[in-house]
Parts: structure tokens; sequence; C-alpha cells
């Protein structure tokens, strides 16, 4: 009863955040990128929720169809790793020996690459934008599905029921997909929740530094640069954004807690 | 070790050259005229074919060099070794003070399960894991920097004490975000160790629960988070360089990051590998302190 309600409380404010950024131009009637001189960094009021930026911008709009960005891309940038992690830890366990050796010096590799200097260089060879996030993101992120499903494939794959669809000749793609994959996946489903909470932190980073998505879109790393210089007066501009990442990573993290404790019943 | 720095030297060289732009235009800036570019690119080096500048590399490297600077003509050695305190620094004092905060409250939650304490500590890592850490620094600044003025928002000092000082909320920051990660770790493993049999068997000779916790938890429970550290040592590495940019502080990750800017091939691949060594260095002695911890592991 109580994971359930953890996984509902998580899924519901993760929904309801996906909601407004769904529904921006419902909610706000400014423009995100709008520029306004004549009245840039207003307090909070009633026409400004969270007040205006330095360009005179709409905080609260931007905060909203901030969130269409980094939910976007957080949640698009895991699927690619995920594939990739999966299968290769599938293909490491399964095969053994020569092969399992060579992916794991690949993954050793990758392991002790810090992921911000790829991140940062990869955005040089692309350009900033969302294809180096995801490129970097693919990069970094493959390594520990394929570790977390390598270890579950090289358990189950002295199980009976291995043996038994071995022995019947069933081929081995087969038998990966369709009796091992299904119960060697749970694990990797958990992690992902978290990993979703590491690829937004990974965007806001790269924003932060000028190296994500580039301006003026609306962004929340972005964001919190662009208040850091105003912090002394007008704090809530640097404190808002982080705020709704802490947010999303709250609501993943329950998914992720109600989902264990799904799974382990 | 050698199997993982050989991968890493051919990824740093591929992805340093797939780098668009020439070192050369970047250099002449307006100057720059095809004859003049062609000149610099022989000077440098880098008008011969990939797997030749590949081999000089690495065998610079053999010799103790990481190459000399497009830029500035300094050797790339002496210009991450200038910067070396500042990594140590920052990376031990964000392990101590993570350390710090994790151990006594992971204590804290173990020592009654289920009880409002140990609710109010598990949720710690669900909290504290969302946090940008780039949020979290501007945070700090605010908060020690600004309002109190207790720490210096930005540099890093000339004398030791003052590098102590302007060390201090970078490594805050470092620790509020490795901590949670320990927290859920130590909290698990504490709570394993009190239910196992060794910990009753003391009990039931007369030893107190202080001594239990000192001599039987501790020291299984920095076992672990010897362990869960070496297992986060790319990341920690890797978030320094983010760290080091919004407390303005001249370390390796912003000389990279104004190196990739300018094509400073040498630098961009002598700074990458430093920071992979590091990770290797330390995860190696991560595992010879669990190694002296823990009788039952044995290097091989």
């Amino acid at each position: 009863m109580k994971s359930s309600k953890t996984l509902y409380v998580g899924a519901g404010m993760l929904g309801l955040l996906a909601l407004v950024a769904i529904f921006a131009p419902l909610i706000s009637h400014y423009d995100p990128t709008e520029q306004d001189l004549m009245n840039t960094l207003l307090g909070p009021s009633i026409h400004h929720w969270v007040g205006t930026d330095p360009l005179g911008r709409d905080v609260f709009t931007r905060l909203i169809y901030g969130a269409r960005v980094d939910l976007a891309i957080g949640l698009s940038a895991v699927i690619l790793p995920y594939i990739i992690g999966v299968c290769l830890g599938l293909l490491s366990a399964w095969k053994g020996g020569k092969t399992d050796s060579f992916i794991m010096r690949i993954v050793d590799t990758f392991l002790a690459f810090p992921f911000y200097v790829l991140a940062i260089a990869l955005v040089f060879i692309f350009g900033p934008g969302i294809k180096s996030i995801i490129v970097a993101i693919t990069l970094g992120g493959w390594v520990a599905y394929c570790r977390i499903v390598r270890s579950n494939v090289l358990v189950a794959k002295e199980q009976d029921y291995i043996h038994a669809a071995r022995l019947t000749g069933l081929p081995d793609r087969r038998i990966l997909f369709r009796h091992m994959l299904p119960n060697v996946i749970s694990q990797s489903i958990v992690f992902a929740m978290s990993d979703i909470v590491l690829s937004i932190l990974a965007i806001v980073s790269l924003g932060y530094l000028g190296l994500g998505v580039p301006v003026p879109t609306a962004e929340w790393g972005s964001m919190i640069q662009e208040g850091q210089p105003y912090i002394t007066q007008q704090w809530w501009l640097a404190t808002v954004p982080g705020l709704m990442v802490v947010y999303v990573g709250l609501s993943l993290s329950l998914i992720g807690d109600g989902l264990v404790a799904r799974l382990e019943r | 070790m050698i199997p993982v720095l050989f991968g890493i030297s051919i990824a740093v060289f591929a992805i340093v050259h797939s780098i668009p732009g020439d070192p050369a235009d970047v250099l002449l800036g307006q100057n720059a005229t095809p004859a003049k570019i062609k000149i610099i690119n022989h000077q440098l080096g880098i008008d011969r074919p990939l797997i030749i500048q590949y081999f000089n590399f690495v065998s610079d490297i053999f010799h103790g060099s990481l190459g000399i600077s497009f830029y500035n003509h300094e050797p790339v050695f002496s210009l991450i070794l200038a910067r070396l305190p500042m990594t140590g620094m920052l990376l031990t004092g964000g392990v101590l003070l993570s350390i710090l905060i994790a151990l006594p409250l992971s204590i804290l939650a173990a020592s009654k399960r289920g009880a409002l304490r140990d609710q109010v500590v598990r949720a710690i890592p669900i909290i504290g894991l969302g946090m940008p850490q780039v949020w979290v620094g501007v945070m700090l600044i605010l908060l020690f920097g600004l309002k109190f003025q207790i720490f210096p928002v930005s540099g890093f000092g000339d004398t030791f004490p003052e590098r102590l000082r302007s060390i201090f909320l970078p490594s805050l920051t470092i620790a509020i975000l490795l901590s949670p990660i320990l927290i859920r770790s130590l909290r698990a493993s504490m709570l394993e160790i009190l239910d196992s049999d060794y910990v009753l068997t003391a009990r039931s000779k007369g030893i107190s629960t202080a001594r239990i916790t000192r001599v039987h938890v501790l020291r299984n429970a920095i076992i672990a988070s010897v362990t869960v550290l070496g297992i986060n040592i790319a990341y920690l590495v890797g978030s320094m360089v983010v760290v080091e940019r919004v407390f303005a502080m001249a370390g390796t990750g912003s000389l990279m990051v104004d190196s990739i800017a300018r094509r400073d091939y040498p630098i961009v691949q002598g700074v990458t590998l430093y920071f992979a060594v590091v990770v290797v260095i330390v995860s190696l002695i991560t595992d010879l302190i669990h190694a002296a911890l823990d009788p039952r592991v044995v290097l091989k």
C-alpha cells in the first residue's frame, strides 16, 4: 500500500508539471523570450508572479516553458543509452569470454572518463544544442545500464528456466529477449528514474556554463546563470529555477522508490 | 589500469581532433591567410597524418611530457602541475566534508529504524539527489558569502589559510552532492550490520551500544563509504569542472574549457588525460584503503 502511495505521489507531481509545460501558452499570456526593457528586474507581483528578469521577461513564464525543454530533453536523453546499455549488457554476459572482456574494457574506459569533460568537448564538436547534450548523455550513460544488466544476466544465466529453454533448442535471440530480458530488466528501469534526474542535472549544468540549449530559449540552467549576478537583490531569479529541478528530482525519486518496493514484492 | 589509460588516450585524441576549426585560425585571428595558416600548421605539427600525431602524443607521454601549449608555449605538464593543489584540496575537502555530514546522520538514522529521525535522514537523498550542483553553489554563495559574509565567494587565495577558507564553499558544494549518495548506502549497510549475528553476539556479551557502534558498525560503515566513493569518483572529478566555474576558480576545468575554445590541442589532451589519471589513481587508493580496512579482501 505504502509503496503504491509513493509511486502515485511521484507520478502525480511529475504529471502535473508535464501538464503545466504542455499547456504553458494557456497558463501564461507572456512570451518566454520577449524582452520588455521598461520593466526589468521587477519583484513578484500579481502581473509577474516570480517577477521579471534583467531583460524584462516574465520569470514565471520562462520557468514553465523551461520545463518543456528540460523535461523533454531529460526524458528523451536516457532512451538511447538505455537501449545500448541493456543490449551490450545482455550480449556481454551471455557470450562471456573474449566478447565479455572486450566490452568490459570499453566500459572501464568510459567509467574513467569524467562526464563533464566529455560533454564540454562534444559541445565544441557539434556546437551548443540538443544534439550535443543527447550525444554526451548517451556516451556517458550507457555504461551504468550495461553493468547492471550484465550482473543480473550472469546470475539468471545459471538458473533452471534458462537451462530448460536452451535444452529445448530455442535460438539465442529468442531466449535472450523472451525469457531472459523480462527477468533482468527491472533493476535497470529503477535506475533509469535516477538517470533521468542525472541527465536533467547535466542539461542544467551545461546550460549554466553557457554550453547547453542556446539562449534565449528558456532553460532552467541558463536562468540560474543569468540570475547569479543579481542574487544580493533579486535572489529569487537564481533560486526558483533550481527549486524546479529539485521538484522534478523529488518526483522521480519517489517514482523510483515506489517501483523498487513494488518489484520487491 | 594500462588498457583503460590506453583507451582514454585514443578517445581523447579522437575527440580533440574532431573539434572543428583550425588552431592556426584562432592563433592568427584576423591576420589569417592561407599561406600563414600553412606555416603555423607545419610548426605545430598538425599537418602530419593523424596516426603520426597520435604516435607523437603517446611517445611524448612516455618521455614524461604532455606537449607544449599552442597558445602560450608553456609546457602542458607545468600548467597542470600549477593547478594540482587546487584539484587536490577541492577533492579532499569535498570527500572529507561529505563523510563528516553523512556518517553521523547515517548512525543516527540506523540506530532506530523507522523512527522520526530515520524518516528525516531517509528524505535527504530523495531531495538531495535532485539538486543541481551549480544551484547549490549559487545558494551557498548567497547564504554564507553574501548574507553572513563568512567565506570568500570566488578565487583561491595565495597563502595556505586563505586557500583553506576559499576552498570551503566549493568543497561544501561537492559534499552536498556526494553525501546523499553516501547516506543512502551507509544507512542500508549499517542496518544490515546491526542485524548481523556478530552484533547480536556482542550484545549478548553485554557490550555497550556505544562500543558496538564504534568497533563493529563504524569500521564496516567506513569500508562501505570508501567503496561508494570509489564508484562515484569519475562523476566527482567531472563535477569539479562545474564547481570551479561557479566559484570563479582558475582551475583545471577552466583551463580545459578555455583551451577547447582556442583549439589548444595539447592542453585539452593533457587535461583530459590528467582527469582520467586522477580517476584511476583515486579508485586505486579506494581499493587499497578497502583492503587495509577489510581483512576479507585480498589484493591480487
